[in-house]
Formats: C-alpha cells, sequence, structure tokens
C-alpha cells in the first residue's frame, strides 16, 4: 500500500468523522424539531432534507462549487473569517458532506424520536423535568439504537460519497483527494492493481459496517427511506 | 389545609369545561361524572398539560399557576400525576423509575424504602416496567408520583385497567399513604363503589360543568342530584363494628344506635365501616313487620320524597345524624300515604358493605 493510498484513507476518516460529529450535532436538533411538528413548513423542510437522496450529487456539487467559489459572497466572508480559500479546501468537503449525507442521519433520529410517546414526555413534565431534562433522559436513552444507527450511516456514506467531491473538492492529494476520488484516478490511469485494494477494502468495509448494523437492530425503523 | 381555586375554561370537542370554584383539599376529593365529562381535562388543566383559556385561574395556597399571561408549566407546578396507563418509562428499572422523581424532588423526606413498602414494591424494584402487571405498573406509578413529594396528588382513573384484587390492593395501598402523609389528592373516577370506599369530598361533572360538591356522605344522601337519579343509586352511611356473631357468620354494626348486620368481617369490634345501601334494596313499612326473612329493619323517619319516573319515587329516610335511600313505586308510596316526617320502618335487603382490603385475605 503506497503513501497516496494511505493518505487518502487518512483524510477519508477524517472527513467522515468530523462530518459525523457536524451531522450529529446539527441532525438531533433538527430531527427532533421535525418529529414534533407537523404542517407545510415541517413539510418542506422534510423535503429539503431528503433531497440528496434523489438528486445527482453533481447537481449539490455544481451549487456548491457556485457558492464556494472566491468571488461569491460566502467565499468572500470565508476568506475574510479564516484567511483562506473555502473552494478546492477540506472545509469545502465538510460542508458539502454535511448536506449530502444529512438524511441519513436525521432520518434514522427523526423516525426514533416520533416513536417516543408524548405520554411520557408529560409523565416526566409531572414530574419535574423541564424540556431539556425529558429530551436529555427519557428520548437520548430511548433512541440509542437509532443514534448509533445515524452516525454509522452518517460516516458510511460520507465514506462512499464521490460525485459532490469531485465537483467541490478537486483533487488534491492530502488535501481533498479522498478514496472515492484516488480510485477514480487510479482507473483513468489504468493502475489496476492498487484500484483493486481500493474498491475491494471499500465494499469490506461497506458490507461489515451495514452487517453489523442491521445485526444491532433487526428490526431496523430507521432504514432510509426516499 | 390545601387550598384549590380554580377559574377554568377549557374547549372540549362538543363542549366547554367550565368550572368555578375554591376547593378545600384534605385527603381524597373525589371528580365524578359520566365518560366524557371533563374530569380528565380538568386534571390535565390543573397539571398544566393542556392549555386553558384566557381568564383561566388557577391557585394553589395563594401561589398563581394560572392567572392573565402567567401560566406555569407541569415542571413548575407542585404536583404528582398519576395516568390511567401508569406511563413507567420503559428504558428504566422499576428503581431507576423511583429514582428519577425523587432525583427531580425539592424535597427529601420520603425515602425509596419507605414509598417503596407502602406500595409494596420491595420485590419489583430491579424488574423492567415490561415484566409488570397492570396491577404492579400501576403501584410503580403512585410510588413515583409520591416521591416526587407533591403538594398536590392528581389521579387520573388510576385503578381503570385492574382487575378486582389489583383494585383492592391499590385501593389499600392508597389508603394507607393517606393514613401517613397529609396529601390531598384529586381522584378521578366513574365508578361510584372506588370513590365510596376512598373519598372523603366528591365533585360531580356533567359535561363540563360542576353539578354538585360536597361531602361524600352528604352528597349521596340527597336527593336532588344525579347520583340520586342513577339505577345504582345507594347511600354511605357510618357504623361502628359492635360484636361478632360467629355461628352465623355475620357482624353487628352500630348505625345511630340500631344494629345493621353484615357478613363477617375480620375487623376488631370498635373499628368505623362505610356502608353502602343501594336505593333499590331499600323498603319502607309503616308497622314493624313480624316474621319478615330480612334481618335489617331499622326506624327512620321520612324527610323528602321525590319522583323519579313515572313509576317510581325516591324517598330520603332520616336515622340519626345520618341518611339513606329507598326507591319504591309510586303506587306503594300512594297507598302508604307517605307524607316527610312520618315515622317508618326502613328494611334493608342488603347493606352492601363496602369491601374492605383486609376482608379479602
Amino acid at each position: 500500500m503506497n503513501d497516496s493510498i494511505l493518505n487518502a484513507i487518512w483524510l477519508t476518516v477524517a472527513l467522515a468523522g468530523t462530518t459525523t460529529v457536524i451531522l450529529l450535532l446539527l441532525g438531533t436538533p433538527l430531527a427532533w424539531w421535525l418529529s414534533r411538528r407537523r404542517g407545510t413548513m415541517a413539510a418542506l423542510v422534510e423535503a429539503l432534507v431528503a433531497l440528496p437522496l434523489i438528486l445527482p450529487p453533481t447537481v449539490l456539487g455544481f451549487y456548491l462549487l457556485i457558492m464556494f467559489a472566491p468571488d461569491s459572497s460566502l467565499g468572500q466572508l470565508w476568506q475574510q473569517l479564516t484567511g483562506s480559500r473555502l473552494a478546492f479546501s477540506f472545509s469545502a468537503l465538510v460542508i458539502g458532506s454535511v448536506l449530502y449525507s444529512l438524511p441519513f442521519v436525521v432520518q434514522p433520529l427523526q423516525q426514533a424520536f416520533a416513536r417516543v410517546p408524548a405520554e411520557l414526555l408529560q409523565a416526566a413534565a409531572t414530574l419535574g423535568a423541564t424540556p431539556w431534562d425529558q429530551f436529555r433522559s427519557v428520548v437520548v436513552p430511548m433512541s440509542r439504537r437509532s443514534f448509533l444507527a445515524a452516525a454509522t450511516l452518517g460516516f458510511a456514506h460520507t465514506v462512499g460519497e464521490f460525485g459532490v467531491v469531485l465537483m467541490i473538492g478537486g483533487n488534491i492529494p492530502g488535501e481533498t483527494q479522498v478514496l472515492s476520488i484516488a480510485l477514480y484516478d487510479y482507473v483513468e490511469s489504468l493502475r489496476f492493481s492498487e484500484a483493486h485494494q481500493l474498491a475491494g477494502g471499500l465494499v469490506a468495509f461497506s458490507v461489515v459496517t451495514l452487517f453489523l448494523l442491521y445485526r444491532s437492530n433487526p428490526e431496523a425503523g430507521w432504514r432510509v427511506r426516499l | 389545609m390545601t387550598t384549590l381555586a380554580l377559574d377554568i375554561r377549557c374547549a372540549m370537542s362538543d363542549f366547554t369545561l367550565q368550572l368555578a370554584c375554591e376547593l378545600s383539599l384534605s385527603g381524597v376529593t373525589a371528580i365524578y361524572g359520566p365518560s366524557g365529562s371533563g374530569k380528565t381535562t380538568l386534571l390535565e388543566c390543573i397539571a398544566g398539560l393542556r392549555p386553558v383559556q384566557s381568564g383561566s385561574k388557577i391557585l394553589l395556597n395563594h401561589q398563581v399557576w394560572q392567572s392573565g399571561d402567567k401560566t406555569l408549566t407541569p415542571w413548575q407546578r407542585d404536583i404528582g400525576f398519576v395516568f390511567q396507563d401508569a406511563r413507567l418509562f420503559p428504558h428504566l428499572s422499576v428503581k431507576q423509575n423511583l429514582l428519577y422523581a425523587q432525583r427531580r424532588s425539592q424535597k427529601s423526606t420520603l425515602t425509596l424504602a419507605r414509598v417503596s413498602q407502602w406500595m409494596e414494591l420491595e420485590e419489583l424494584l430491579e424488574r423492567s416496567p415490561a415484566e409488570l402487571s397492570a396491577g404492579q405498573k400501576q403501584r410503580v406509578a403512585i410510588g413515583r408520583a409520591l416521591l416526587s413529594e407533591p403538594q398536590l396528588l392528581l389521579l387520573d382513573e388510576p385503578l381503570a385497567n385492574l382487575d378486582s384484587a389489583a383494585r383492592n390492593r391499590c385501593i389499600q395501598a392508597l389508603r394507607s399513604i393517606q393514613e401517613e402523609l397529609a396529601l390531598p389528592m384529586l381522584y378521578v373516577s366513574h365508578d361510584i363503589e372506588e370513590i365510596c370506599q376512598l373519598a372523603e369530598h366528591i365533585l360531580v361533572l356533567d359535561r363540563g360543568l360542576l353539578r354538585e360538591q360536597g361531602p361524600l356522605l352528604a352528597i349521596t344522601s340527597r336527593l336532588d342530584t344525579q347520583l340520586a337519579h342513577q339505577e345504582r343509586a345507594a347511600a354511605v352511611a357510618l357504623g361502628c363494628i359492635s360484636h361478632h356473631d360467629e355461628a352465623f357468620g355475620l357482624t353487628a354494626l352500630d348505625v345511630e344506635g340500631q344494629t345493621l348486620w353484615v357478613n363477617h368481617l375480620p375487623s376488631e369490634p370498635g373499628s368505623m365501616r362505610r356502608i353502602r345501601i343501594p336505593a333499590r334494596d331499600v323498603s319502607v313499612c309503616r308497622n314493624l313487620p313480624e316474621g319478615s326473612s330480612i334481618l335489617n329493619i331499622l326506624a327512620v323517619t321520612l324527610v323528602e320524597i321525590e319522583t323519579s319516573g313515572d313509576a317510581r319515587v325516591l324517598l330520603r329516610l332520616q336515622l340519626g345524624e345520618q341518611f339513606m335511600l329507598a326507591r319504591i313505586t309510586r303506587k306503594s308510596a300512594v297507598e302508604l300515604d307517605l307524607n316527610p316526617g312520618d315515622r317508618l320502618y326502613a328494611q334493608i335487603k342488603s347493606a352492601a358493605l363496602l369491601t374492605e382490603p383486609q376482608d379479602i385475605n
């Protein structure tokens, strides 16, 4: 295994890990809000969250690329705040991955939260629990399997993304060249033995991850739905 | 004494709950009424689980829970709530469910051990709620509500889903709590017999309106209430066990100086018991009947007559300081020429003594 593969593995793990942490932080309140609301607004937000499931990743990548461009307002704001360019950076990959993997984290959590009966939260409230306390002491422990599922799916899906990364990350080794891009590169340059290592490794990783996940909860009410 | 001042308006699907009263709460106050009369809604409004219309007021001991723009949330109100469906936390053991309440309580006068003993939970502490029977779940739920040490305990038909053995165990537990703690309870039920066993006071609701309110013994013996016009109308009387007749398996109760025989009771002479006397099991005659198979014949004074339906009348009979009801045909009332003030003999076919939990053992 050469350095560039190791680099790509490290970069992919860093990207998926960062993305998963951010997704759990953002996705949990969003999923909670969606699980307790019904109405036009909630339906619209749900549709937006589910969008990456059906949209070609290149479409998302294309719009992000335009938003991240150095002459765009976001790009300029980023430049002022951090002093570095946003387009073709690791940060850009994280933002893209967060959007792209959002449904894989929000949907399992939303379904788990919706299954927590409101009656139990009422009982907790009459025992003196504030809403935050109710969430922490009733909702989270009752949904812990779904948190595991959400984190696993979010991580695995980020590892597997290609189109968005290709559009907004370019192909900079050590900065934006993740596994799926590296694989593409090897195939392009007809280096099939490296391509086999990578592709085989990704298949094995995905099978093992999904197997462990489905074994932990055979009922899998959190399976991603469209 | 706890005072609960209520002025509540809350729209329900087909009528509006509308109730203004000031309640002096001690012991158990029952909220009685047919299904859908607004009993549960009233409890939910008091607990803050259901929004009330503007202008509503709820004050407990002059502490404002609801008034004008101010609304305390359920977790800010010092209440315990026992739901009909127990609502134990499924991810916690019985013990953890109890601790959940204790940790969030402002006071710490009750211990888990004491509450477990009252509610007979010692054997269940390590179990998961899923492994409990309906009766056990409800005992845990009551114990959990007690451990949050509220100023007011609200119970919403806690015994409705239980079989009679589990019911009696819960009633016994609730009684022992009343003896141990000065904790006022608002107890919703549509079962008048359950209420007669537990409550000191009663509120009668119908279609969202408060129809009656007062001491249980006084309300159950009045003619002008909805209770009196139900088929199961019955007065509740208090008696003192005077002696047992082991040979015939009977127990004599002293009710206002007269003797009332009931099935043998294991309790000691001297203890007070409540007796529920169904109106349809009481008949009257002008003279002391001779050679009657009916054991219980009490001298009473007729105080009030009310026609109930075409064929029947309801009599209110005074027995010392207490009252009972009799339902007889209008024909008999006319033939006997009954008038208030008449001295009569009441024959009681069955004095349904309210089952005490210890009677079952």
